[in-house]
């Protein structure tokens, strides 16, 4: 019997159990992630600043995180008297939740044939039955406009963080924030623009699909190139690609755009009067929010999963693995960038977002544009 | 915008780069600052008063706590006073003078060090914070070879120096003073030419050559509004003179050029301390005077005329002749003043200090006002003001 894809209506328990693996799976992999990323952007920072970084919990301080963790949690949890409650409560998890669940949407590998058997091992009549199971918690065609849509929400969290917390730092660290993020979002959607006049979908599957075909196929006066060079979007839109890293990072507030949090201004913008775990929360969804962007940038412009050469022993390796290993370049690059550049100005940054980043953003999609028509 | 209302905010005395105990009274409009007010007196510990009740030696140690990232300078600056109302500026000894020079020049570079590591965590460039304090330590070290205290260093007397060099130290200081340029030109890499840091400081903080001679702006902050003033050349003290050094002069009045101007100075001061090591020659250390300086150990324990101006100076003190006198130096902040008033008795009668970073201060409101949130804290890092010395 050929394999079928799996889903909810060719067979619910196997969807409902394969789910929950994955889901499993991601969360642990991306919640491993963002607490190691504390730790190696202290030690990357601190080997940069000529000192150690963590080294007394574990091993070089392989325990720092655990315990950082355990001590928020253990802290007491402040909430201000003349805040408001409920919104105050509201805000870190708005945060974090849609950071979390845009890594559904990311692909991480090639589709898997799985036998019926090894999903449900206890029930009867799957003999020879085995289904498609696709590397990715859902398999949305409109991938990236849900990552739009779920980068635009976690702003509500940064204003009502905030607002809520009523104290002029916060309130003046929400407003940046706000202001940043979504003057942002719209340079980073219009970068992604000119990807999708490329691969004519929007489906984050499609296009890893489209970035793994070699290079040289693309256009006539690329056939000298070598079959293994993949059709990564770095090549064709450098542009979009720079463009898109620079607005991804002003919009997850990391330097050289961490106004929002500029401590020496804001004392520490709109977390100032969070404490224990609600802080630990704001925390996780900025980290949480590195690998999404790092994540989203790979599998948008560096092949996502593909890797790096078309050559069989490279295509062996795992696609999990390929995308981790351009996830960490993407995080180390943030965090390098953290260690070496100041911050800009609060107008300075609105000047680059709206004069700068979006005309450029706005002429690459009209080049994009008319190269694709004399292509064809 | 009909309607115009301003959010005032506190900022300080406990916020992260108000270096200090500083606070301001902002009035925002937006993030825009519409009015600065600064607080001060929150580290006021009554060093002038305090002084009156001292002789003039046990005032010393309460200079290293003016400005705490340069005691070296304040320590001068007041011995150099006393000495003046004594009319003894002339008999400190030629190794005295060239040690002083030197060590001055060593604090100069320690207080640029915080004030640029400061500056540049203010303004989000925090590798430099880690890079200047390492280099700062380095000082520190021979701050504590010399004088036994790594902050408080209380090392110069009335008529000379507490104690001689200790051996070898010399090494430790040239090493120092020629690595430095290379250290600074690190720095230099770092920000100069990042263009985000030239956005953030080039026209930022603007000041005028004549609203800094009308505040009284001293030091690197007006030197580069482009006034030409440097009291170790147009006023020597202990032979400032005899070296040969550029006074750092820039006019672009702005944030950016207080930032190479004090860059710059710190390699002069590497040069200046590299000519002291050479006319460095072995001397007395103290000046001849008796009813002033205290006799060495030997003297007290095997002569009749040392016992008796040991006990007398450290009973009673010296007793300066009626007068007064002011005696400012050039110290890293700008011009550090002390005004001594004798009616003859061992204690001062008043002493007023003129602290650069009081007078400073005072350009801030003009500086930030009309400007941007961020800048204010880029302004105060660039005027390079430390409360201990605003406060007393």
């Amino acid at each position: 019997m050929d394999p079928v894809l799996l889903s909810f209506s060719s067979d619910p328990a196997a969807f409902l159990v394969v789910m929950v693996a994955k889901i499993l799976v991601v969360f642990t992999v991306l919640m491993l992630i963002v607490a190691y990323a504390t730790w190696c952007e202290r030690k990357v920072i601190g080997h940069m600043q000529t000192r150690l970084g963590p080294m007394e919990t574990g091993w070089h301080g392989l325990l720092q995180p655990i315990a950082d963790g355990i001590k928020l949690f253990f802290k007491e949890d402040i909430i201000p008297a003349e805040a408001s409650k409920i919104p105050f409560i509201l805000a870190p998890i708005m945060i974090l939740v849609p950071a979390l669940i845009t890594a559904a949407v990311i692909p991480f590998g090639a589709d898997l044939t799985i036998p019926a058997k090894f999903i449900l091992p206890f029930s009867s009549g799957l003999e020879g039955v085995s289904y498609i199971v696709p590397q990715q918690i859902s398999e949305l065609n409109i991938g990236i406009l849900f990552v739009l849509a779920m980068a635009g929400l976690g702003v509500y969290g940064i204003v009502l963080a905030g607002w809520a917390s009523n104290s002029k730092y916060s309130l003046l660290g929400g407003l940046r924030s706000s202001a940043q993020v979504i003057s942002y979002e719209l340079a980073a959607g219009l970068t992604l623009v000119a990807v999708f006049m490329l691969s004519e979908s929007l489906s984050l599957r499609d296009i890893v699909a489209l970035q793994m075909q070699p290079l040289n196929g693309v256009a006539g006066f690329l056939s000298f190139l070598p079959d293994w060079v993949p059709n990564w979007y770095v090549f064709s839109q450098p542009v979009a690609f720079v463009l898109f890293v620079i607005c991804g990072m002003a919009e997850i507030n990391r330097t050289p755009f961490d106004l929002p949090e500029a401590e020496t201004e804001l004392v520490s913008g709109f977390c100032t009067e969070y404490s224990s775990m609600k802080y630990a929360m704001f925390f996780m969804a900025e980290y949480a929010n590195m690998v999404i962007i790092a994540a989203i940038a790979a599998t948008l412009f560096l092949g996502g999963w593909g890797a790096p050469m078309n050559i069989a022993i490279f295509q062996a390796v795992p696609g999990a693995v390929w995308l981790l290993l351009k996830i960490f370049t993407f995080m180390f690059f943030f965090i390098w960038l953290r260690a070496t550049w100041p911050r800009v100005r609060y107008d300075q940054l609105m000047f680059l977002g709206w004069k700068v980043f979006l005309p450029l953003a706005l002429a690459n999609i009209i080049v994009t544009g008319l190269v694709v028509v004399l292509l064809q | 915008m009909a309607n115009k209302e301003t959010m005032t905010v506190n900022m300080g005395p406990q916020h992260p780069s108000t270096h200090g105990v500083l606070q301001l009274i902002l009035e925002l409009d937006g993030e825009t600052v519409v009015k600065a007010t600064p607080h001060i007196g929150f580290l006021h510990r009554g060093v002038e008063k305090l002084s009156e009740h001292r002789t003039y030696h046990q005032t010393i140690p309460l200079t290293d706590r003016l400005d705490y990232l340069a005691p070296m300078s304040n320590n001068l600056g007041y011995v150099l006073a006393v000495e003046k109302l004594l009319g003894i500026t002339d008999k400190i000894p030629a190794r005295a003078n060239t040690i002083r020079v030197m060590l001055a020049e060593l604090t100069r570079l320690k207080s640029h060090l915080v004030w640029l590591a400061t500056h540049a965590l203010d303004i989000g460039a925090m590798t430099v914070f880690l890079y200047c304090f390492r280099e700062r330590e380095e000082i520190i070290d021979i701050y504590e070879k010399i004088s036994g205290a790594r902050m408080t260093s209380n090392y110069f007397r009335v008529g000379g120096l507490s104690a001689d060099l200790p051996a070898g130290i010399t090494e430790d200081i040239r090493a120092f003073a020629s690595k430095m340029p290379g250290l600074v030109d690190t720095y230099e890499g770092l920000l100069t030419g990042n263009k985000i840091w030239q956005k953030r400081t080039i026209g930022v903080g603007k000041i005028s050559a004549e609203d800094a001679i009308d505040i009284g702006l001293t030091g690197p902050a007006l030197r580069c509004s482009g006034v030409d003033w440097d009291l170790r050349r147009d006023n020597p003290y202990s032979g400032y003179e005899d070296y040969d050094f550029k006074v750092i002069v820039r006019d672009d009045c702005d944030t950016f050029g207080r930032y190479k101007a004090r860059l710059d100075e710190m390699r002069e001061s590497c040069k200046i301390i590299l000519q002291a090591l050479d006319k460095l020659k072995p001397g007395p250390i103290l000046a001849d005077c008796p009813k002033v300086c205290l006799p060495p150990k030997q003297d007290v324990v095997n002569t009749i005329e040392g016992l008796i101006h040991q006990f007398k100076i450290i009973t009673e003190g010296f007793k300066p002749e009626v007068g007064e006198v002011y005696q400012g130096i050039e110290a890293p902040k700008g011009e550090l003043g002390y005004y001594l008033v004798s009616d003859g008795s061992p204690q001062p009668f008043r002493m007023k200090i003129r602290p650069p970073s009081f007078v400073n201060l005072q350009a801030l409101p003009q500086m930030v006002e009309g400007s941007l949130l961020a800048d204010v804290i880029a302004t105060i890092g660039t005027l390079d003001i430390v409360l201990g010395e605003i406060d007393r």
